[in-house]
C-alpha cells in the first residue's frame, strides 16, 4: 500500500489516472473506518488535503457559489448560511464536532450512501458536481449523479473537485429524524428550496431508497399550487397534499434503523413542516415594504 | 514510510508507520503518548480527541500521511510545563474534571479534556463569555461517556469556564 499527498490537482489526476483503484481521502470518516476494521486495503491512498483549489470556495460570475471538494462542513456552516441555506443547514446536522472539522461535502459525494446528509440539499437547490480527470473537466447535474446504490456518474479516473451552489432565490430547508440529535446517521432526510426567480420548486430524499432521491410530482404539484407574486398561507389540504407526494417518491426498505412504513410517515411528517418554514420565510421575503 | 509532525511543541518524527495506519496509532504506539485512547476507531466516541493544527478531530480517522508537516496536541499538552510525563502541573480543565468527580474509569477523559479547552478557547477565550449548558452539550456531543451520566462533566466545563474567564480577566488591561 502506497500513500500519496499531492500538493497540485495535475498531481493528484495523474496519480488518478495511473492508479484508477486509488482511494481519495479528506476527512477520512470514512475511509479510515474501512482501513482500521482491515474491509478494504486499497493499493494507494490518495490524499486531497493539501490541494488549495480544493480546500477553498469562491462566488462565480455566473451566479453559483464554487465549493471546494475538500473543504470541511465546519466552514461550510460557518461561512455559507447565505450562500448555501439548505446544504449549511444539513451539514450542522452531520456527526459531532470533530467529524464536522475533518468530514467534508466531496467525501460524502464520493462514498454516495444513501443515507448521506448532502445529498438531499444538493438534489433540492439542482447544484452541479464538478469531475476532474486528466482528460479534461465536466460538470454532471446532482440530480444526474446518483446512478444506483453506492454508484455514482464518476469514473474511475475522475475526482470529484467541486460542488457549484445556485445562488439561492427563495427559501431552503433541510429536516432529519435520528434517535439523538448528534452523532446519527438519518433514519430519513428531506430538503426543501424554493426558486423564487425561476417559480421552480426543488426536493431532495435522503435515507429511504438505493440512492439519494427527488420527489418530482410533489415538485411539480407545489410549483403550481404557489401564488408566486403574492404567496399567501398555503390550505392545510394543499400541504397535506404534497407530504404525501414526497412519501410517495420514497422507495424505502425495513432495516435497524426503521421500518419502510415509518420513513415514509417521517418524510411526509418532514415535507409539511419544511413547506410550512418555507412558505412562511417567502411570504416575509415578498411582502411589500411598509 | 516516515512521518514529521510537531506534538505538543515538538518536531518528532515517526519511522516504519505503515500507509493506511492512523495517527491516533503513531502517537500511541510509535510516539510513547498513550494518553488518546482507542476506543471505537470508527469517530463515534471522541476518546481519541486531539487538535490537528487549531481545529479538534478523532485522530482514529486522521492517516498518519495527513499529519505530515502539522501541528498536534494531545491531553498530554494540556498539562503546564515542558516534557510529556504525569508529574507536571495540571491545565485548569484538568484540574476542574478533577475537582468536580468528572473523572470516573477515566477512559473517555482524554477526549473531553481536549475537546473542553477548544469549546474555552472558542467561547471565554475569545471574548463571547462562558457557555451555555447547551453549548456545552453541542460541543461535547461527540464524546461519549458511560459512567458519570454528563452531569459532573457540565460541572466541571462551568468550573474551568468560570475560572478561566477570571484569569482573562485578572490578565487583560482595565
Amino acid at each position: 500500500m502506497r500513500f500519496l499527498s499531492p500538493s497540485t490537482l495535475q498531481e493528484a489526476l495523474e496519480a488518478k489516472a495511473e492508479h484508477p483503484g486509488a482511494v481519495p481521502i479528506t476527512g477520512g470518516t470514512d475511509v479510515m473506518v474501512e482501513l482500521n476494521f482491515d474491509k478494504h486495503r486499497p493499493e494507494v491512498l490518495l490524499d486531497l488535503t493539501r490541494i488549495p483549489e480544493l480546500t477553498h470556495w469562491e462566488t462565480t460570475d455566473d451566479g453559483h457559489t464554487r465549493l471546494g471538494a475538500a473543504v470541511p462542513y465546519t466552514r461550510v456552516i460557518a461561512e455559507l448560511p447565505t450562500l448555501a441555506p439548505a446544504l449549511a443547514k444539513a451539514s450542522r446536522t452531520v456527526a459531532s464536532p470533530q467529524i464536522r472539522n475533518r468530514g467534508t461535502v466531496g467525501g460524502n459525494l464520493g462514498g454516495a450512501s444513501p443515507a448521506g446528509d448532502t445529498h438531499p440539499p444538493l438534489l433540492a437547490t439542482d447544484a452541479t458536481i464538478e469531475l476532474a480527470s486528466t482528460r479534461g473537466r465536466r460538470r454532471v447535474k446532482a440530480r444526474d449523479f446518483y446512478l444506483s446504490f453506492r454508484t455514482t456518474a464518476r469514473q474511475d479516473d475522475e475526482l470529484i473537485t467541486a460542488i457549484l451552489l445556485p445562488t439561492p432565490t427563495g427559501p431552503q430547508h433541510f429536516a432529519k429524524i435520528g434517535t439523538r440529535n448528534a452523532m446519527v446517521i438519518a433514519v430519513t432526510s428531506f430538503a426543501l428550496a424554493l426558486n423564487g426567480r425561476d417559480r421552480t420548486v426543488g426536493t431532495g430524499i435522503g435515507s429511504a431508497g438505493p440512492t439519494p432521491l427527488r420527489a418530482e410530482a410533489a415538485e411539480d404539484f407545489l410549483t403550481h399550487e404557489i401564488d408566486w407574486d403574492a404567496p399567501g398561507l398555503l390550505p392545510e389540504t394543499t400541504v397535506r397534499r404534497f407530504g404525501e407526494l414526497v412519501a410517495a417518491a420514497a422507495r424505502p426498505i425495513d432495516d435497524q434503523r426503521g421500518s419502510a412504513a415509518y420513513r415514509r410517515h417521517a418524510l411526509s411528517v418532514m415535507a409539511r413542516r419544511t413547506l410550512t418554514w418555507s412558505i412562511t420565510d417567502y411570504r416575509k421575503e415578498t411582502a411589500p415594504c411598509a | 514510510m516516515r512521518v514529521n509532525i510537531n506534538v505538543n511543541g515538538e518536531d518528532v518524527t515517526a519511522d516504519n508507520v505503515w500507509p493506511g495506519e492512523s495517527l491516533l496509532y503513531v502517537l500511541r504506539e510509535r510516539l510513547g503518548l498513550p494518553g488518546s485512547k482507542n476506543a471505537c476507531e470508527q469517530g463515534e466516541c471522541g476518546s481519541c480527541t486531539v487538535y490537528l493544527d487549531d481545529v479538534t478531530v478523532c485522530s482514529c480517522m486522521v492517516a498518519a500521511g495527513q499529519a505530515e508537516g502539522r501541528a498536534v496536541r494531545t491531553v498530554e499538552g494540556l498539562a503546564e510545563g515542558p516534557g510529556k510525563g504525569g508529574d507536571r502541573p495540571l491545565g485548569a480543565v484538568q484540574q476542574a474534571f478533577i475537582e468536580a468527580g468528572a473523572v470516573q474509569c477515566g477512559f473517555c477523559t482524554p477526549g473531553l479534556l481536549v475537546q473542553t479547552d477548544d469549546l474555552l478557547n472558542r467561547t471565554v477565550d475569545a471574548g463571547h463569555g462562558i457557555p451555555t449548558d447547551s453549548e456545552i452539550r453541542e460541543a461535547l456531543a461527540g464524546n461519549l461517556c458511560r459512567c458519570t451520566g454528563y452531569e459532573k462533566i457540565l460541572d466541571a466545563v462551568h468550573l474551568a469556564a468560570s475560572r478561566r474567564a477570571d484569569t482573562d480577566t485578572a490578565g487583560s488591561p482595565a
